[in-house]
């Protein structure tokens, strides 16, 4: 099996994009894997029903890591709430470019989770 | 020691191409050839349902499944093999304590002991009961060594707790806990004791007529049989007067319309068609388990934990969790990698074939109270080697090399 530790995937691990608070937020979730003891926390703001900026926090695998910092990338480059609510796992595993295992997809899903909950508040 | 290996067929797979070095046995063992064959033979040659069958294979099958209980019984320390109720796993036992036990002796107010370190299954049952009769949970502290506070302990006995629910050696931290001196402190105000034996059994002797408990469950496939079958034990005056916790088969002696008059022990607990072949296949690791010698598998976890334990210690970026005192430890290390997820040492040692578990391990308050999220797990069985805890050790310097360059 080739290793999943690419190096994109050590890159946003170690230099996560989008990582830290998200001062005047619109929302704010956390989301985690119980079993794995990885908690993310994932900001929002919004500007003119679109997303304005995002950012995340996590205590986690090298995995959920990337997940965040490639998932936070690609939402800022849509922008468009609509077009991001279909952002699937498939998606996910897509941007990770690399074969994720059944035990390890929990941590490559756990941003795109605490996404669709934030949206969800909003349309709420 | 040296020529067990070769029992266990699993043990020769390649993984990710380099050979397998299982480390996760106390997750789950793998299990000899003895046992798998055992099982065989039971379907091949004697399937059938046990009691009330008149024909030849519900007579051998019976047989079958009583000297299954009579050898696990024995195994143990049971003084009569009817005070071993087969269940299907440690948490099974604990619940049908919980429910059969619980239900009719714990009520509003009183307190449930337990401690910091347990395994969720012997925490929350407890809490359910609880919340379920009104009652509270109170939870004696374990020290900076890993090891239970026993000021702590006395502190909460003197609660007249009417149940202590403990672990006889933590899944995480490898604490080998003084079961039998604290059954005796417990003893003093009537408190009825319950261990949590899932790690012990298949690691060192264990006689539970003499700890002085009154539950003690434990889990087959941890001990080199098969999933789905494990025992409780409990003492015989406790046991008369429990109720069943399942009904129906089985478990009577008299059905009417207008009611039922339950069957004695241990007859009352089977309810349903039992796991018969669990039963059998338990027995033959118990068998097994017999010939090696219980002193010498605890003999040789020890002087491989010590090994790991030297080994891990020299490499500085690695914590170790659980007692320093090796005879307090049983055959397991939990440690953590700084600065790299337990998941991701996980991941990069099974690109070496190598087996580790990494989480909480079911011990979630444990772990928060040392304020970890995960770490990583070696626990070794009578196959592993010294070799293959070197290749541990040189699996970790990948795992450095991945992250850190």
């Amino acid at each position: 099996m080739d290793s999943i530790y690419k190096e994109n995937i050590i890159d946003h691990y170690k230099n996560p994009r989008n990582f830290g608070d998200l001062p005047g937020a619109d929302v704010i979730v956390k989301e985690a894997n119980a079993s794995c003891g990885d908690m993310l926390q994932l900001a929002i703001k919004f500007n003119r029903g679109q997303i304005g900026d995002i950012k995340f926090k996590s205590v986690g695998c090298a995995i959920s890591t990337a997940a965040g910092s490639l998932l936070t990338e690609k939402v800022k480059k849509i922008k468009v709430i609509e077009v991001i609510r279909g952002i699937k796992d498939e998606d996910m595993i897509e941007m990770l470019g690399i074969e994720v295992s059944p035990t390890r997809m929990k941590c490559a899903t756990l941003p795109l989770r605490a996404l669709q909950k934030a949206l969800r508040l909003r349309s709420g | 020691m040296n020529n067990v290996k070769s029992d266990f067929p699993i043990l020769s797979r390649k993984i990710n191409g380099q050979p397998l070095v299982y480390l996760d046995n106390a997750a789950t063992t793998q299990k000899p050839r003895q046992v798998i064959e055992v099982i065989r033979d039971y379907y091949e040659n004697h399937n059938a349902n046990v009691h009330r069958g008149i024909h030849t294979l519900g007579d051998e099958s019976t047989r079958m499944y009583q000297r299954a209980r009579e050898k696990v019984a024995d195994f143990v320390g049971a003084s009569d093999p009817n005070e071993l109720v087969f269940v299907r796993n440690t948490t099974e036992g604990i619940n049908l304590v919980a429910y059969a036990w619980g239900m009719a002796n714990v009520g509003k107010g009183d307190v449930i002991v337990t401690t910091e370190m347990e395994h969720h299954s012997n925490l929350v049952p407890w809490q359910e009961l609880a919340k379920r009769v009104g009652a509270r949970v109170e939870y004696v502290a374990v020290n900076q060594e890993g090891e239970l506070d026993l000021d702590s302990l006395e502190k909460k006995l003197e609660l007249k707790p009417k149940l202590l629910a403990l672990v006889h050696v933590s899944n995480f931290l490898g604490t080998i806990n003084p079961v039998k001196k604290i059954a005796t402190l417990a003893k003093k105000n009537g408190t009825k004791v319950l261990i949590d034996g899932a790690q012990a059994v298949p690691q060192m002797p264990v006689n539970v007529s003499e700890l002085g408990c009154d539950f003690y469950a434990f889990s087959g496939h941890k001990m080199y049989g098969p999933m789905g079958i494990g025992g409780l034990w409990v003492k015989r005056e406790v046991l008369e007067e429990m109720q069943p916790f399942m009904t129906g088969g089985g478990t009577i002696s008299e059905v009417h319309t207008v009611g039922t008059v339950f069957a004695g022990l241990p007859d009352r607990f089977d309810a349903g068609t039992p796991n018969v072949a669990g039963a059998v296949g338990l027995a033959a690791a118990v068998e097994y388990l017999e010939k090696i010698g219980m002193q010498n598998v605890r003999a040789h976890e020890k002087e491989l934990t010590a090994y790991a334990v030297k080994k891990l210690k020299s490499i500085k970026s690695i914590r170790i969790y659980g007692p320093r005192n090796l005879e307090e430890r049983g055959g397991l290390v939990a440690f953590s990698v700084e600065g790299i997820h337990a998941h991701d040492v996980a991941q990069v040692l099974d690109d070496e074939g190598i087996a580790v578990r990494s989480g909480h391990h079911c011990t979630m308050p444990m772990h928060e109270k040392l304020g970890l999220a995960a770490t990583v797990r070696a626990s070794f069985g009578i196959y592993n080697t010294k070799e293959e805890v070197d290749k541990l050790i040189e699996g970790l310097g990948k795992v450095k090399k991945v992250f850190h360059g």
